[in-house]
């Protein structure tokens, strides 16, 4: 059913990721992904893995998890690898056959570049896993927040996200209930030729839109009432600090780029 | 006489094998006749929605079957497809369903989905306008333009249009107002004098039910716990409450009466009631 999407989704626990400031986690994933991008070598991607097993381990999140979320980039994974076999010349030529060419150069790129587009994907989803999505906007407005000087809406933004992510679960909820009610009515989503199909999403989308925008509207007044009027003279009821395991947390980040960095140096 | 719906040890769990598996329903066996008016009354979450789907065949039982005419629903697809037809079912707050361009559309939707023909199909639209009160000229509005009340009733008429043999409502009244209320239980009575069609119907109005159905069924925790006439369940008015359910008011205005020590016997319906005072009115006079 619809219900099982877990594209991002949060899994509440209690572990020392968990707990860390939502900043340092925000700031912790672009450390990560600079680092995976400096590794070059079988010995960097290495030292990812270990690192990224690591955080797994403690963050307590089921592997099998993870390995689900993974599913739906299946064909963009394949997409990559293959160009990347096709189209790169370097080492030995193993099959020369009309135009396509395997080298060992291009095996050995492919598989790199599936590692990487993983590890970059295991850890952001990391990231949506271990932090509720409240936090993630109150981080990312946070980080941001230098912005509001050059006068872009950081609180806007960060709320219309937030917004966003809230209704994720009620629109899919309503998305079953109209497909049941139009099922009732004798509409058929799964036979047919693709425009037959497409044709029959209508009586979906419809009534969907149309309860988004009802509800969209309702939450503007629910806000107005309660006197919302953006970011200005607003206070949190839970505060940013880092504490003592998002310094940790640092160290760890630094480390990791100076390994790689130093890894790189050595031509590994 | 044979049942038209049959229901055998129905069982459904939703989300079964993971963390949040949930059981709805739990082993539910009842028959229901050919035009008989049945009332579904359970406490929210008792799994009163979830059993109006399994009757036809949105959702597939987790154990269990539903007969539908001796036939097994889920037997073969085109069963299972003729039964959503045979059986209609409107949701709650069904207005929210509707996205044709016109009330004349939206009805035809149902219909043109059985593959009838377009004379067989304006045949059906404007009968089913006619039993729940739409007149000629509303037909070709857009069915936004109208109010609560009335997209109600175009929802209704969507599923009376398919001619079900049976047709079920999921608290078909719920925030109407008095008069939208008892015009559409007036709907559904017209549809099923006309057509001797069966109906069920899901209410937390006691005094609807009271009124109207021939049979209650009542469901507690995934279970059905009564099957009897609206009489003999709300006899066990402390059951009742205790699932979180009551006795009609007029009921219980009786029920206090003889505890004060008036004879009067157990009454479910204004019309009872009245004719119970006029009894005691006359035996008054006559002593």
């Amino acid at each position: 059913m619809l219900k099982d999407i877990t594209l991002g989704q949060y899994f509440p626990g209690n572990s020392v990721i968990h707990r860390l400031d939502p900043r340092t986690k925000l700031i912790m994933v672009v450390v990560y992904i600079v680092a995976l991008f400096m590794a070059q070598s079988w010995v960097g991607y290495g030292l990812m893995f270990l690192f990224l097993a690591w955080v797994v381990c403690i963050s307590t999140i089921p592997p099998k998890a993870i390995l689900r979320g993974l599913k739906p980039l299946v064909m963009i994974l394949i997409f990559t690898a293959v160009l990347n076999l096709f189209f790169t010349r370097e080492g030995t030529v193993l099959v020369d056959v009309w135009i396509i060419t395997i080298t060992t150069g291009g095996i050995n790129r492919a598989l790199m570049m599936m590692a990487r587009i993983l590890m970059l994907i295991c850890g952001t989803f990391l990231l949506t896993y271990t932090t509720s999505p409240i936090a993630l906007t109150d981080g990312l407005e946070s980080l941001l927040g230098p912005l509001k000087a050059l006068k872009v809406p950081v609180h806007e933004l960060t709320m219309m996200m937030c917004i966003a992510l809230r209704f994720i679960p009620t629109l899919i909820e309503e998305t079953d209930k109209i497909m049941s009610a139009q099922k009732a009515r004798g509409a058929d989503f799964e036979n047919g030729s693709l425009i037959q199909r497409a044709k029959a999403l209508i009586p979906i989308l419809v009534p969907l839109f149309i309860s988004a925008f009802r509800r969209a509207d309702e939450l503007a007044t629910a806000m107005e009432c309660r006197c919302y009027q953006g970011g200005e003279g607003r206070t949190k009821m839970k505060l940013l600090r880092y504490r003592r395991p998002d310094f940790a947390a640092f160290g760890c980040g630094a480390a990791l780029v100076c390994a790689v960095a130093v890894l790189r140096c050595f031509g590994l | 006489m044979e049942p038209i719906l049959e229901v055998k040890d129905l069982s459904y769990i939703y989300s079964a094998g993971t963390p949040f598996e949930h059981k709805a329903l739990d082993q539910i066996s009842f028959r229901i006749h050919r035009g008989e008016f049945i009332g579904v009354i359970g406490h929210t979450g008792s799994g009163k929605s979830t059993l109006m789907q399994q009757l036809n065949g949105l959702l597939k039982p987790t154990a269990g079957t539903v007969l539908l005419d001796g036939r097994d629903i889920w037997s073969d697809k085109q069963l299972t497809r003729q039964a959503r037809f045979r059986v209609g079912l409107v949701f709650q707050y069904p207005e929210y369903q509707l996205f044709e361009e016109t009330v004349y559309k939206d009805i035809a939707f149902g219909p043109r989905n059985m593959g009838l023909d377009e004379g067989e199909v304006d045949r059906r639209v404007r009968e089913a306008a006619g039993f729940v009160g739409l007149t000629e000229e509303q037909l070709q509005v857009s069915p936004f333009d109208l109010s609560g009340g009335q997209k109600r009733r175009v929802a209704i008429a969507g599923v009376i249009a398919m001619e079900p043999e049976v047709l079920i409502l999921d608290e078909p009244t719920a925030g109407l107002d008095p008069l939208g209320r008892s015009e559409i239980l007036g709907n559904i009575n017209a549809y099923r004098r006309a057509k001797n069609a069966t109906i069920m119907m899901v209410s937390h109005s006691m005094e609807d039910v009271a009124r109207l159905t021939d049979r209650l069924l009542v469901l507690n925790g995934a279970n059905l716990v009564m099957d009897a006439p609206p009489e003999q369940v709300f006899t066990r008015a402390e059951e009742l409450v205790d699932m979180g359910l009551s006795i009609p008011q007029v009921t219980q205005v009786f029920l206090h009466l003889k505890k004060m020590g008036l004879d009067v016997d157990k009454v479910y319906t204004i019309d009872q009631a009245a004719e119970q005072m006029m009894r005691f009115k006359g035996g008054n006079a006559h002593a």
